[in-house]
């Protein structure tokens, strides 16, 4: 994927932690609330934002991890992803709590 | 260029939203109680429509071709049943009586909207539902409240929910 598209937020390392997500979708903004709230660091993605090129090679990227190709996706580590805003999963795979 | 299109007034989303929540009561449909939540949702929509020129989902990928889009053109193809079966949609923009009235919490649901691929697949097959021998006309659905109606073509626009003609489909 075309780095330069990613937004990095500083925080705690806990692995590398890239959320693909939509600047429109209520979900999206609550999983980044969380992940600022749970202090670590991550990249992020608006996929909406991307230019049409840009978008399909993104949107293939996800696919990877999540076929149906839905928001928010997260994957940590490149090997393991968490489809949708679930703060439980996320939290317990993070090892970090509020 | 696009930083215009992502800036959304207060009062672009005060208008939206007092102009939707009046428009959906009136039809028996709640917006979430939750405002923070909705009106976040309302200003996805009016990105979407400035984008677009119409208001898909904010919480799913807009291919930008209008054919593809048409089902979740927001209200989405998938509002009536996710009501029915988890008391909100996708977005939780639209919630049931009883998340309304605070029974039931607000919480993630699955996607229902098929993957990009049966979606593909679909479309290509489409051919409608077949003709019923007897009937003098044509049955058309409108696929967003499920009005039924017999006459050559569908409607201009949904008597019932304001759908445009583009989201009926054959139905017998
Ligand atoms: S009804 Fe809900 S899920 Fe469907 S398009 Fe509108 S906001 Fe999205």
């Amino acid at each position: 994927m075309a780095d330069h598209n990613l937004k990095h937020i500083d925080g705690a390392d806990r692995g590398r932690i890239l959320l693909y997500a939509l600047s429109t979708c209520m979900w999206c903004r609550k999983t980044k609330q969380l992940l600022g709230d749970l202090g670590v660091a991550y990249d992020m993605i608006d996929v909406d934002l991307l230019e049409k090129q840009e978008r399909e090679e993104v949107t293939e990227d996800i696919k990877k991890w999540n076929p149906e190709c839905t928001f928010p996706t997260v994957v940590i580590n490149n090997e393991k992803c968490i489809i949708g805003y679930n703060p439980d999963e996320l939290q317990a795979e993070l090892q970090v709590t509020r | 260029m696009s930083a215009s299109i992502e800036e959304v007034s207060g009062e672009d989303i005060q208008k939206y939203y007092d102009r939707l929540k009046d428009d959906v009561e009136r039809h028996g449909y709640h917006l979430n109680p939750d405002e923070d939540m909705t009106r976040d949702l309302i200003r996805g929509l009016i990105v979407n429509q400035r984008r677009n020129s119409y208001p898909s989902c904010p919480c799913r990928l807009a291919s930008g071709d209008i054919e593809e889009d048409l089902d979740i053109i927001c209200p989405c193809d998938y509002r009536d049943t996710d009501l029915g079966e988890y008391g909100m949609c996708y977005c939780a923009l639209y919630v049931s009586g009883d998340v309304l009235s605070g029974e039931k919490a607000v919480s993630p649901i699955p996607e229902r909207r098929p993957s990009p691929e049966e979606r593909a697949k679909a479309r290509a097959e489409t051919g409608g539902a077949p003709v019923h021998a007897g009937l003098s006309k044509p049955v058309w659905r409108c696929r967003v409240c499920g009005y039924l109606c017999g006459r050559d073509e569908p409607p201009e626009k949904c008597p019932i929910c304001g759908a445009q003609k583009e989201r009926f489909e054959r139905f017998m």
